[in-house]
């Protein structure tokens, strides 16, 4: 009997859509615990495979028969083995294509909302690292942000869209995950921009990305306007776009803030922190709709599967933006930081042009969850 | 070391190594000693939780020119 095979893709629409599913991660318990397959229904089993060599009769009664059942696993291999063993006993199971690698590089593009004639704003939401990028479309140009390193996603997208893309910003240098903006600034003879103050060690050729710079996209000129917002690097920009949504890089996040600790200078980025997310943001309309780099748990995802809120709402819910003593905010985001993301220090380099490692070790380099914010 | 039995499971993915090792395993009597020969990198790790499962010791661990060799010694 073969068993069915799922695509990431299958596997995000049913997180968007709500559905139910039942994981059996036969990964390593470590692995399983570090990062798994977010959904808002999903139930989880984890049994390593190797557990399951010699039959999986055990574990049958604990595995449902009345719902959908993907067996996922690091690459593939295993899941395999384990769907058909589980297939052979009379069970109807998928295994998850490409494993929880596949998973990690997925995107799924959703829109936000519209802009003024005609215009769209899309939102990337690449589920299984919970980085979102954005391509802001107005009659025939595009600009991005933050990018991830999949660049054809990007410029397909554009192509059947029938746009151009003439600007690629990065809000900051990432540290959790390889951006894909310099090369698709390549490609497409798009201007690359880049905040001067974390590109000191960049060594290729950028625009530098300065506070008040504003691009205009389309003949409708539907204004990309960059905002000077320090603390999670020195040199970390956000975008007001069209008047109407603020897109916060890795400053501020739906239900956290970002940390300032993954270039090294927790101590000194601390009170730029407390200045862009206390003062900076404060001067702005709170109808600007926030549009984030990241998302740290599934519970920040809306309803359509994109990631969103007001700011004023933010202002009021947001746990990070409420600390109104200055000390316990530094303690906050400097004493007891989560674990770093997975190898996070090369990754910088890697947005710096210094290595160039090959897709596989890029592959390896971002595995794991996001880790980029204090909650 | 004393080597009962070598495995060359090199070219072989997740999760024909540990297949494999198992069967190879199940051959040996307690205390002898399986080397085995991967090139899967994923095998590090589940080479170390299986180990632990079975309650086997991995008394050496090297990689050479990139192949890994585990010494595993039977529970």
């Amino acid at each position: 009997m073969t068993v069915a095979k799922w695509t990431a893709a299958d596997v995000a629409r049913k997180v968007i859509d709500n559905q139910e599913l039942f994981i059996l991660d036969v990964r390593n318990a470590d692995a399983f615990e570090d990062w798994k397959i977010d959904g808002h229904q999903f139930d989880y089993l984890n049994i390593p495979y190797f557990d399951l060599l010699d039959g999986v009769e055990e574990v049958l009664s604990e595995i449902p028969t009345n719902k959908d059942v993907l067996v996922v696993c690091a690459k593939e291999g295993s899941s395999i083995m384990i769907a058909e063993m589980l297939s052979e006993a009379g069970r109807e199971v998928a295994y998850l294509e490409g494993g929880m690698k596949s998973w990690s590089m997925y995107l799924e593009p959703i829109k936000v909302g519209g802009l003024q004639n005609g215009g769209e704003l899309y939102q990337f939401v690449r589920l299984g690292k919970g980085c979102l990028s954005y391509m802001v479309i107005s009659e025939g140009e595009a600009a991005l942000i933050d990018a991830v390193r999949f660049t054809e996603v990007f410029t397909k997208f554009a192509e059947e869209k029938n746009v151009i893309i003439t600007h690629v910003f990065d809000t900051h240098l990432h540290a959790d995950h390889i951006s894909g903006g310099r090369q698709i600034a390549e490609v497409t003879g798009a201007t690359y921009y880049l905040p001067e103050k974390d590109a000191k060690e960049v060594v290729f050729d950028y625009t530098k990305l300065e506070d008040g710079l504003t691009v205009q996209i389309g003949a409708s000129k539907i204004d990309v306007g960059a905002l000077y917002s320090p603390g999670h690097t020195i040199g970390s920009t956000s975008f007001v776009v069209d008047h109407k949504y603020l897109l916060t890089g890795d400053i501020l996040f739906i239900d956290s803030i970002g940390r300032p600790d993954l270039a090294g200078l927790a101590e000194d980025w601390v009170g730029d922190l407390r200045e862009t997310l206390y003062k900076r943001y404060r001067t702005l309309a709170k109808d600007l709709i926030v549009l984030p780099a990241h998302f740290m748990i599934i519970e920040e995802l809306n309803e359509d599967g994109t990631v969103s809120k007001r700011l004023g709402d933010l202002f009021a819910e947001n746990h990070g933006l409420n600390v109104e003593d200055e000390a316990i905010f530094r303690s906050m985001v400097t004493d007891n930081l989560p674990p770093q993301p997975n190898a996070y220090q090369e990754i910088r380099h890697v947005n710096m042009g210094k290595i160039t490692p090959s897709d596989e070790e890029q592959t390896e380099m971002e595995i794991g969850p996001n880790r980029c914010a204090v909650r | 070391m004393n080597i009962t039995q070598t495995l060359d499971a090199k070219g072989f993915a997740c999760p024909m190594p540990i297949v494999r090792t198992k069967k190879a395993i199940d051959t040996l009597n307690s205390g002898e000693i399986l080397e085995v020969l991967v090139t899967d990198k994923g095998a590090i790790n589940d080479f170390a939780a299986w180990s632990k499962a079975g309650s086997h010791t991995i008394l050496e661990q090297k990689e050479v020119d990139g192949v890994i060799y585990f010494y595993i010694q039977k529970a």
